[in-house]
């Protein structure tokens, strides 16, 4: 097969294209150009697309002896991820960039212009694992490393973007994977993973929101109210700071009655109104999601599986009932806690991924 | 395929850098055994000191300049540098008046980008004057801008040919133009050296750039050729070895591959534009016979008065050029897409812009260039692949959604 890699300058994807060398295929190797002003260094773990990382990719291909390109795609991922971004985050939701950027960049702008110009597969170094069902479908399983497990980001993948797409790392654990970029002589074997989100260099999210958001959501005025009682705590510069179940940096004056401490429960972002209470507060047991994504032919109308709520969040037990206008309700028989809207709900049977849908609200169903 | 099972290329990139004459070879590996620092006193210094002036005295001959003229440098870029910051350093020092810049909106970035950072970090009011959509200086537009007020010109800097789409730009006129106010003239004629005649003293500028990679000799060495009365304040300070003007170690073997390839390339300039002039039409009209929209971008006119004979650059609508480009290689021909940044990100072609065509056509076109090594083979091969490439190239350009917007992705 024609496979493209995409290689970030990170040792995962470089092992990913190697592995994909070694299988036989006729390998390329691409690393998407993200960033419209891409800085010189990395620094730590943060960030990407620096043009150390374009070098170290392209170092990586040229140990494996493959072309190497660099794709532009710096204004489709300020449309698509960045300003949807801030956008979600002025509605008062948390979004999850990297789900967006595999959604919209990754597997949709970059796979079908690889697909237009002949390729047939793009391999990235996403840890999840691919298998082909007796029906044929190909379907996405979380990775061996259940640690390093990424099948959470790819969750809004459907089946036409899996049957095109290659992980070779899903079978692998990271320490495996670091030793054998040392063993092929990759440079980038030690380089440390990256965290955080790619384009917000210095990591401070809400200093990055406060720049664009500016005095929306309430500045010095937005008020931080106590549940039930809606007594006004505190007050904010910004509701686009506070996330739900947050407990640090709320800016409470007083204490509460009990001494205990006070979560973020809901965010209003129209007046920028924050309420705050107690943990069990944050206990949710229904999800009402939106926008499914299945990755293959969708599900029967109920399912018993599990569902996942965040990056490298627990599982929970689930029934997941979805109609044919698009809407998705998961009652969860473990209780999740903090679920914010605008993050995804991954559904899962067993290690198999069958879809995903984007949190809109989370409740706590009255108790009987 | 990979990279390490590849065939020969067909190399359409000569303007990038063209391979090295087998005597510039020559010349240098054998140098690179001889002993001596130029500058040394001794025996192997002299020695190698002779073959360095007698490379300036090669060079002076096929560039119509006086060896004395000839102060070797590190490449382009520096000549550049040297040229523009040289020039308005020194000529600001005379008088303090001279802060005006005048230059155009298609130079290299070796010109460009000295020429803002003397606007960022030293007051000086650079103006870059328009061309039309040939890519030719509009000489009215210089001449109402040297004639605003003539006496606050530093220099004029405007390059002998383009290096993107080939347009030879109206240097006497030019000349004629500043000299009338004593105005000194740079060129860069880095794309011009044996594709076109070039003589330093009948062309009347004051100081020319030159490469020797981009005429058959090695990287890494160039020149800038300065009128010997013309003021120049140093770039790089040390031992003062080229007129005090530039400094650092002379690099003799570089020196004289440098002046064996000047040499070959100048001498046999006319029968090589000819032939060379004649595979790029041939290349243009097939390849327009195979992809019917296809456009040339540059000057019509293909005379060596308007266009380098090697250059033909073309805009292939509704094609990415850096898919074109990745097509192309992969089928093992090599072409450019006109300018890249150091991260490797295709920017849309400042030329092409300035030009008056849009983002999205800038970033649907395709540099081939032609150079002393090119055949009838090497057109023949790019006319067979250049239809599919296209038709996929647009595929994904469609893809992409290019071509689906004023603005391009």
């Amino acid at each position: 097969m024609r496979v493209l890699a995409a290689m970030s300058g990170g040792v995962d994807s470089a092992v990913a294209a190697a592995r994909a060398v070694e299988a036989g295929h006729d390998v390329t190797g691409i690393h998407l150009a993200l960033s419209r002003n891409p800085q010189s260094y990395r620094s730590g773990a943060r960030g990407c697309c620096t043009i150390e990382d374009s070098n170290d990719a392209r170092r990586a291909a040229d140990v494996l002896g493959i072309p190497f390109y660099v794709w532009d795609l710096s204004d489709r991922f300020h449309t698509e991820v960045v300003e949807d971004f801030v956008a979600e985050y002025a509605a008062g939701r948390t979004p999850n960039p990297c789900l967006r950027c595999n959604e919209s960049i990754k597997f949709a702008a970059v796979l079908d212009r690889a697909l237009a110009l002949g390729f047939d597969a793009v391999a990235t170094g996403h840890y999840a694992r691919l298998a082909v069902a007796a029906d044929g479908t190909t379907e996405l399983h979380r990775a061996v490393d259940t640690g390093k497990d990424q099948s959470y980001v790819l969750g809004v993948l459907t089946q036409d973007q899996l049957r095109a797409s290659m992980f070779p790392l899903g079978g692998s654990t990271k320490g495996d994977v670091r030793a054998e970029a040392a063993r092929r002589g990759l440079r980038v074997a030690a380089k440390p993973d990256s965290h955080d989100i790619c384009f917000i260099s210095d990591g401070d999210t809400s200093g990055w929101l406060r720049q664009r958001l500016g005095e929306r959501g309430g500045a010095g005025s937005g008020q931080v109210v106590e549940h039930g009682t809606g007594a006004v705590l505190g007050h904010h510069d910004g509701a686009y700071a506070f996330t739900v179940g947050q407990r640090k940096g709320l800016r409470i004056g007083t204490p509460a009655a009990d001494g205990r401490p006070r979560y973020v429960l809901d965010i209003e972002p129209v007046s920028g109104t924050v309420t705050v209470g107690p943990r069990e507060e944050l206990a949710v047991d229904r999800i009402v999601g939106t926008r499914p994504r299945w990755c293959g032919a969708a599900p029967s109308r109920t399912v018993t599986g599990t569902v996942q709520l965040r990056a490298h969040g627990a599982e929970h037990r689930a029934l997941v009932r979805h109609d044919p206008g698009g809407t998705v309700v998961i009652d969860l028989l473990d209780p999740a806690e903090g679920i914010a809207p605008g993050q995804a709900a991954v559904v899962y049977d067993g290690p198999r991924v069958v879809g995903s849908c984007t949190i809109a609200s989370a409740t706590s169903a009255p108790r009987t | 395929m990979n990279d390490s099972e590849r065939q020969q290329p067909v190399y359409l990139d000569h303007a990038a850098s063209t391979p090295m004459y087998a005597e510039a070879v020559a010349a240098m590996t054998a140098q690179l055994t001889h002993l001596g620092n130029p500058s040394s006193l001794h025996a192997s210094g002299r020695a190698a000191r002779r073959v360095v002036e007698e490379s300036r005295e090669t060079i002076a001959r096929a560039l119509g300049c006086r060896p004395g003229e000839v102060v070797f440098t590190s490449g382009g870029t520096e000549s550049d540098n040297l040229a523009v910051k040289g020039l308005f350093w020194a000529r600001r020092d005379a008088d303090p008046r001279r802060t005006r810049v005048l230059s155009t909106t298609v130079e290299h970035h070796a010109v460009l980008d000295p020429l803002h950072w003397l606007g960022a970090h030293e007051g000086a009011a650079v103006e870059l004057l328009p061309v039309d959509r040939a890519g030719r200086l509009d000489t009215a537009a210089l001449r109402r801008a040297v004639e605003r007020d003539p006496s606050s010109v530093a220099l004029v800097s405007v390059m002998w040919a383009n290096n993107e789409v080939g347009t030879i730009q109206p240097l006497s006129e030019v000349v004629e133009l500043a000299h009338a106010h004593a105005i000194p003239v740079h060129t860069d004629a880095v794309q011009a050296v044996g594709q076109v005649p070039v003589d330093f003293a009948a062309s009347g500028v004051d100081a020319l750039t030159v490469t020797a990679h981009k005429a058959g000799g090695p990287y890494g060495v160039g020149a800038l050729v300065v009128r010997r009365d013309l003021e120049l304040t140093a770039q790089l300070h040390g031992g003062g070895q080229e007129r005090d003007i530039r400094s650092g170690t002379i690099d003799a073997p570089a020196i004289a591959a440098f002046a064996t390839a000047v040499d070959i390339s100048v001498e046999h300039q006319p029968e090589h534009a000819a032939r060379v002039a004649a595979l790029r039409d041939d290349l243009v009209r097939r390849v327009r016979a195979e992809v019917r929209d296809a456009v040339m971008n540059g000057d019509p006119d293909t005379g060596l008065d308007h266009r380098l004979p090697g250059n033909a650059h073309l805009t292939f609508p509704g094609c990415e050029g850096d898919s074109l480009l990745m097509l192309l290689d992969a089928r093992g021909i090599e072409a450019s897409t006109g300018s890249a940044c150091s991260a490797g990100v295709p920017q849309p072609s400042h030329v092409l812009l300035a030009m008056g065509r849009d983002e999205q056509q800038a970033r649907s076109s395709l540099r081939f260039s032609l150079g002393h090594t090119s055949t009838e083979t090497d057109v023949d091969a790019l006319v067979a692949a250049i239809a599919p490439v296209v038709a996929r190239a647009r595929a994904a350009g469609a893809a992409a959604g290019f071509g689906a917007s004023k603005k391009a992705g």
